[in-house]
């Protein structure tokens, strides 16, 4: 007997992801065409998944000399992870210093296995970044109520309203005053950092909230910070305060 | 190395129709884009799909160089016996990547 086959094209409806609160603020989530959405509902549709799945493997793997990998402290992640990725950037007793949650795992491979991870968006730190944030889904932002970060997140607020760039704008001149109104065809989003790192369409590729601020610096035409400055995080700071009790989407899916 | 993620059920009725999903994690470079240094990067896409249920084809897809990275396919197959479910993609620079599942049909 004959198998035979039929390709076709069926999207996925489940209940959405996201809902508004009552105060006003929406995920990017809403601001997307239906299409989108179903590719992110949908786990074998939504290719940040991939990098999840690459991050669980390198989780489980030893490196360096003794043979350490993240599971040999950290055990199970669906357990030890849960929860973490809804409460960073944290502060650092060590470096003395808030660190979103890139940093804090690049530190930790460094002093522990010790394996380097290079700044910026390289292929090891996205995936692991994705495999831990995917253990919060589902769970509210819940940045710290440390005063220790409080002047970070500050000097974030003070960034955000900051005109930048040859444009002369503030992320809030469009994320707050024009959001949910159009930029050329596209919808301005809330600028709700729920869903990093995201699989952005445009970059056809995983990418973490640090690379979409750079795209939105160079997009009202200001030099953006280098790499490790701390504006990054004092932003990322003020962004996840802004965005406290709304729910994790990580792998998002983002146009 | 490519990854794989890949939707089929390990258990169906005979005479059911499956459902089969695929993902794969490929830059699937144009050949039309041009890189930091001003020059073109080289193509670098999967340029055939096929899925063989125990040896029998049952999809051959070609791929072109406007499709997205991280090409997803859906397709479905008649259940009539258990047995192998066998994926292969071929791609540019002697890309080949095989991923097998194992299905059984009551």
């Amino acid at each position: 007997m004959k198998a035979w086959a039929l390709a076709l094209l069926a999207l996925v409806g489940l209940a959405a992801m996201a809902q508004p609160l009552p105060d006003g603020r929406r995920s990017g989530f809403e601001f997307m065409g239906e299409s989108t959405q179903a590719m992110q509902r949908d786990d074998a549709l939504n290719p940040g998944m991939l990098w999840v799945l690459e991050g669980e493997s390198a989780w489980s793997q030893p490196v360096g000399a003794e043979g350490r990998s993240c599971a040999g402290c950290h055990g199970d992640a669906r357990r030890s992870m849960r929860g973490v990725a809804a409460r960073y950037p944290a502060f650092d007793a060590a470096l003395q210093r808030p660190v979103d949650l890139r940093q804090r795992i690049a530190g930790c491979r460094q002093k522990l296995q010790p394996q380097a991870i290079a700044p910026g968006d390289e292929p090891l730190g996205l995936a692991l970044e994705a495999f831990v944030a995917f253990q919060s889904r589902g769970l509210p932002m819940a940045p710290p109520a440390d005063p220790r970060l409080a002047p970070a997140r500050e000097r974030g607020r003070q960034l955000f309203q900051q005109r930048l760039g040859q444009l002369d704008l503030a992320c809030s001149d469009c994320h707050e005053a024009m959001a949910g109104r159009r930029l050329g065809g596209s919808p301005i989003p809330q600028a709700h950092p729920t869903g990093y790192p995201i699989y952005r369409l445009e970059w056809q590729g995983l990418g973490s909230l640090k690379r979409r601020l750079r795209a939105c610096l160079s997009g009202v035409r200001a030099e953006p910070f280098a790499w490790g400055a701390p504006q990054w995080i004092e932003l990322e700071l003020y962004l996840a305060w802004r965005a406290r009790g709304m729910l994790l989407e990580s792998p998002a899916v983002r146009p | 190395m490519a990854r794989t993620l890949i939707t089929a059920p390990s258990s169906a009725r005979r005479g059911e129709a499956v459902t089969l999903r695929v993902l794969l994690q490929h830059p699937m470079e144009s050949g039309f884009r041009v890189g930091a240094d001003g020059g073109l990067l080289p193509r670098d896409i999967v340029r055939r799909f096929s899925c063989s249920w125990n040896g029998e084809r049952v999809i051959a897809v070609e791929l072109f160089p406007a499709i997205a990275a991280n090409p997803y396919l859906e397709f479905s197959a008649l259940a009539l016996d258990g047995g192998t479910l066998d994926f292969v993609w071929e791609g540019d620079h002697g890309f080949q990547h095989r991923e097998q599942r194992s299905i059984s049909v009551a």
